[in-house]
């Protein structure tokens, strides 16, 4: 196993500057700044459990911890990364390279959100504007993939509070939930909870993260994976940290005691929408997941859509997740009361 | 009341009077809500009022001078009980048009009705938070993370102010009685526009 070796600066790395380097290939992910595009090997690949939906793209993600740097691993939820701490993201469609986007940590709560657009040849990716980059690649008919904004980044990693939502102990427990919708095999060399404490980069190291891996607490084994699925993909905005926290949505699970009971999303679906209403929907009649009545269910309503106005993520996706929504309707389908009741 | 269309021109020089307006209220040197909270609310009072918030965000009527804002119904946004007719098929010069209230309008975007700005908890800003306001302002989504504000509303312009007086903007609309009034949501274009 390769262990966390001292950083391949960067020109701006180096300086710490907030500035990313204008090449993806000057980001440190390579091994050399050529076009062999070989990962540096001290980058080390994860896959989380329960990933992003991406609209179908295939992604690959490493992240890099500067030299005998450990991450501050007290809060179980939120871990703290050691600054110089690197991330990378690389998205596939079809047989392209489209998009990698890169988080460097530059400051104590501060970090650099850049995304690179690959170019025609395949050989390194260039820095993408602020405002981000429109239509850089067709992923369906009629559909193209868009480069996001650096504010929409920030919208799910959450300014002051960044959190790396593949990278946590969750995602990366070894009791991965078989039902995981788009769950990725975890390949040799890839980093989990285990690698993570037998190499010490955690700080407790925290062994019982290993003897008792961390999983979603719920009644059965679908419950678990629809709220894996609703963790990642809408808990990033509707958790209890966030600016979102109002509106009484609580999808982030969560491990500590401290930090709410694991049944908070559940208990948060089952209650009428604060204000979206499902169209054509009975006066009162709207809420997040009605038991047994999917067409009642504006969660569900939303995740259907991906009609600007409705759809649910709001941003970073433009495709339906077919399988998802399988899952969850059959979840609402067959619920009769809460699983709480 | 005979309006019915409005020309591209007309929102050009609405959004860019909205704009200017703003621009010129929101002077750094201006010491906005730096005192007691009624001096903030007393400064966000006088934002909306210049800012033209009412122009759509309150129901018109046509009155003994003609059409103006329904002041009995100030900021509480595009009323629930009417419901639009379909949108008017709009061609070659025109792309915009706006209901008789000036709260629901229809262009490329779809349908937009104007929001319900007072702090009624269910249907207005009542759960919204100081946090969650200067996100949207600054961002352009609904809700600092959510959906894009469809126009008209010159989000931008407002983006143009401090962070002291977007936070006297909310104060204000935070003092106002809550009104329930659940305005519907935007209509999207039809696929394929």
């Amino acid at each position: 196993m390769v262990g966390m070796a001292a950083a391949v600066q960067s020109p701006a790395a180096s300086t710490g500057s907030a500035r990313p380097p204008r090449l993806l290939s000057q980001t440190g992910l390579y091994a050399t700044e050529d076009e062999r595009l070989a990962i540096d090997p001290e980058n080390r690949p994860f896959s989380p459990q329960y990933p992003l939906w991406s609209d179908g793209a295939r992604k690959s993600r490493w992240v890099r911890l500067p030299a005998g740097a450990t991450i501050d691993a007290r809060d179980i939820d939120r871990w703290d990364f050691p600054v110089g701490t690197r991330f990378w993201k690389e998205f596939t469609f079809g047989d392209r390279k489209v998009e990698t986007r890169f988080l460097r940590k530059d400051g104590p709560a501060s970090w650099t959100f850049a995304s690179y657009a690959w170019n025609e040849a395949q050989t390194d990716a260039e820095l993408a504007p602020e405002d981000g980059l429109p239509n850089v690649a067709e992923i369906a008919p009629g559909k193209r993939h868009s480069i996001p904004a650096v504010e929409d980044c920030r919208a799910c990693h959450d300014s002051a509070r960044t959190e790396i939502l593949g990278f946590t102990a969750l995602q990366l427990s070894s009791d991965r939930d078989p039902l995981a919708p788009h769950a990725e095999l975890l390949a040799p060399g890839m980093l989990t909870l285990k690698t993570l404490t037998d190499e010490r980069l955690l700080a407790p190291v925290r062994p019982e993260l290993v003897e008792a891996p961390p999983r979603i607490a719920a009644p059965d084994e679908r419950t678990r994976a629809v709220l894996g699925y609703l963790s990642t993909n809408c808990g990033a905005c509707h958790n209890a940290e966030s600016s979102l926290a109002s509106l009484g949505l609580l999808l982030k699970a969560r491990l500590q005691p401290s930090h709410g009971s694991p049944h908070d999303p559940v208990r948060t679906l089952f209650r009428p929408t604060s204000k979206w209403q499902i169209p054509q929907a009975p006066d009162g009649a709207s809420a997040f997941v009605t038991p047994g009545a999917p067409d009642l269910s504006a969660l569900l309503v939303r995740m259907r859509s991906r009609r600007p106005s409705t759809q649910m993520p709001p941003l970073g996706t433009m495709l339906h997740d077919r399988e998802a929504i399988d899952l969850v309707t059959g979840w609402i389908q067959d619920l009769r009361t809460s699983p709480e009741s | 009341m005979t309006r019915q269309r409005l020309a591209i021109p007309f929102l050009v020089l609405t959004l860019t009077l909205v704009s200017s307006i703003l621009l010129r209220a929101g002077g750094p040197a201006e010491p906005a809500a730096t005192g007691s909270k009624a001096a903030a609310i007393e400064r966000g009072k006088y934002l909306v009022n210049f800012g033209s918030c009412n122009d759509c965000h309150t129901p018109w009527k046509l009155g003994p001078k003609g059409p103006e804002p329904d002041m009995t119904r100030a900021l509480t946004g595009h009323p629930a009980e009417m419901k639009v007719s379909p949108s008017p098929t709009l061609e070659g010069s025109w792309g915009i048009a706006a209901a008789n209230t000036m709260t629901a309008w229809t262009g490329p975007w779809g349908v937009s009705f104007t929001a319900n700005l007072t702090p009624d908890k269910e249907t207005g800003l009542g759960d919204w938070t100081e946090e969650m306001f200067i996100q949207t302002m600054r961002t352009g989504r609904h809700q600092g993370k959510g959906r894009a504000i469809l126009p008209p509303m010159p989000w931008f312009s407002v983006n143009a102010l401090s962070d002291e007086d977007i936070k006297a903007v909310f104060a204000y609309l935070q003092s106002l009685p809550p009104v329930h009034n659940r305005v519907p949501a935007p209509i999207d274009p039809p696929e394929g526009q």
